[in-house]
């Protein structure tokens, strides 16, 4: 083994090192860029005003986003209530059932789930909802919404459960704990950390889906708190007014888009706060 | 004549085809220490999940033959009811890590949806960490998580756990396998005091305990139950060759 060549392989080592750092720190830049550019354009255009009009018609200048802002606000909320529920208990299914039928056709549906493209989510409530109820509304963007949470839900929540000792179920079964308790008073709460955050990712993964809303929720240039009737949303008011050629509505898609960032942004931090928080030392 | 506490008739259990115990006869007398001790894999721990029907709670377990509580067959029983009167203590400590001391000692209650007064609650968690020589260490931080205390402390809040919930006989499945020597040494002591309001039955890998806590011993080989007898007499004199061949360490 000659000096040189040992010196040739540390040569390539610390190269090595090198690419792999430099590739880390790509993966910041596009979110940097994103961050600057969003923000640039949009903080100007944000104030109180902003946040609590409505927005202007055509030729009329300033105006906001309120409108959007509930919109969405609801629309999420309708979703997550459908979506929360039965994506833990499914969740709870699979983590309890590891080899059953069922729950291998779950998991593959969930993942399948996952990979639907979110257009074709949106055509399926159109087709389930919108068609039947003759009319756009809020409740069946909700839902359309509720199935893109569900895979994430359900998985993050197997996950979670998967990892926690099975003497804890034990120590609850041998105390004479029927089924149900031991799920909902050990299980869940133990937990809870790694499950709510699984809950706060797939609202901040909805919370810009905008496909879906386009012929479900629809959009309103008006404050509505209808359910049953269309509904304004953040990414749905991006999408109209960005595409249009007045400058005013431009400047509103720009300060939308800041306030959807910020909000997803938010939420990613959020989730980690509470994973950190909330985890149970085992 | 000592009463019967726990009484097996021709027991069989196994995971799929796989036969772990094997027509197993024993009778326990109430308010005793039964040690039972064998080589890994010799089916005891599994003997002793089926007697609260723990056993069969994994996939592919089944089990037959007569199991009586009380004379009463606990297979014919809600398994609710039978795991009330039948406590169990694991290998490892497992505390709910979401519980402070206080709840955990009172989880079968609590957990249970049972709903004691506030003055019932405190006598029921002082008198249980009493028994288990634990309230002296920890009266001042009941407020605390379980998961902060040290691991024999932990295996005693376990014990605690389950004897608040006054059952009649409590199965320890190698209590002190995961604990220091000090540990393991209180615990053994404490198996002395609760004989006196319960029956324990013990699975031990290590012979020292066997015949250091026990009143009787049993003995299991390949499943099945090869000699069961008073412990001194398992210890100094056994009837059966294998018994006396694991007792002097020739396998293990």
């Amino acid at each position: 083994m000659n000096i040189e060549s040992v010196k040739f392989r540390l040569g390539k080592s610390s190269g090595f090192q090198i690419l792999i750092y430099v590739l880390a720190f790509a993966c910041v830049i596009p979110l940097l860029f994103i961050l600057g550019f969003i923000i640039r354009a949009g903080i100007t255009k944000i104030n109180w005003h902003f946040l609590v009009n409505l927005p202007k018609p055509v030729g009329e200048s300033g105006g906001g986003i309120a409108n959007a802002l509930v919109g969405s606000i609801i629309i999420i909320l309708v979703a997550s209530v459908i979506a929360v529920p039965i994506g833990i208990l499914a969740g709870v299914y699979l983590s309890e059932n590891k080899k059953s039928r069922l729950a291998y056709w779950t998991r593959l549906s969930t993942d399948i789930l996952q990979g639907v493209p979110s257009i074709v989510i949106g055509i399926i409530a159109y087709f389930w909802l919108v068609k039947p109820l003759r009319g756009f509304s809020a409740l069946s963007g909700s839902v359309a919404l509720a199935i893109m949470m569900l895979p994430i839900i359900v998985r993050s929540t197997e996950e979670t459960l998967k990892l926690l000792p099975a003497s804890l179920k034990e120590a609850a079964l041998a105390l004479g704990m029927p089924f149900h308790r031991v799920i909902f008073k050990v299980i869940i709460p133990v937990g809870i950390g790694g499950i709510l955050s699984g809950v706060m990712l797939s609202i901040a993964r909805i919370t810009g889906e905008t496909a879906p809303l386009l012929f479900t929720a629809f959009g309103n240039p008006y404050l509505s708190f209808k359910l049953t009737k269309p509904m304004q949303s953040l990414p749905l008011l991006i999408f109209n007014y960005a595409t249009s050629p007045y400058d005013d509505w431009k400047n509103l898609a720009w300060g939308a888009s800041l306030i959807l960032l910020v909000w997803v942004l938010f939420l990613n931090i959020f989730t980690k706060i509470i994973t950190r928080k909330w985890k149970v030392q085992l | 004549m000592e009463s019967t506490i726990i009484k097996s008739r021709n027991f069989n259990a196994s995971f799929g085809s796989n036969h772990v115990v094997k027509n197993v006869n024993i009778d326990i007398p109430r308010n005793h220490i039964i040690a039972v001790m064998g080589p890994s894999g010799c089916g005891k721990t599994t003997y002793l999940r089926c007697i609260n029907r723990m056993h069969e709670l994994i996939p592919g377990a089944t089990s037959s033959g007569e199991m009586d509580l009380n004379g009463e067959d606990v297979y014919q029983m809600h398994p609710i009811f039978v795991r009330l009167k039948i406590g169990m203590v694991f290998q490892r400590p497992n505390p709910f890590p979401n519980l402070s001391i206080y709840d955990n000692v009172i989880a079968g209650y609590k957990l249970n949806g049972i709903k004691l007064p506030k003055a019932e609650r405190d006598r029921i968690v002082e008198q249980s960490l009493t028994k288990v020589a634990l309230w002296k260490e920890v009266k001042d931080s009941l407020n605390k998580k379980g998961s902060f205390l040290s691991g024999g402390q932990q295996q005693r809040l376990c014990i605690a756990r389950t004897v608040a919930m006054e059952p009649e006989v409590i199965l320890f499945d190698e209590p002190t396998s995961a604990l220091d020597p000090i540990s393991t040494s209180t615990v053994e002591e404490l198996f002395h005091e609760l004989k006196a309001n319960y029956t324990l039955i013990i699975v031990t890998h290590n012979m020292q305990q066997a015949a250091r806590v026990s009143d009787k011993t049993a003995f299991f080989f390949l499943g099945e139950l090869v000699e069961y007898d008073e412990t001194k007499i398992m210890f100094t004199n056994p009837k059966d060759n294998r018994t006396q061949n694991y007792i002097t360490g020739r396998f293990s």
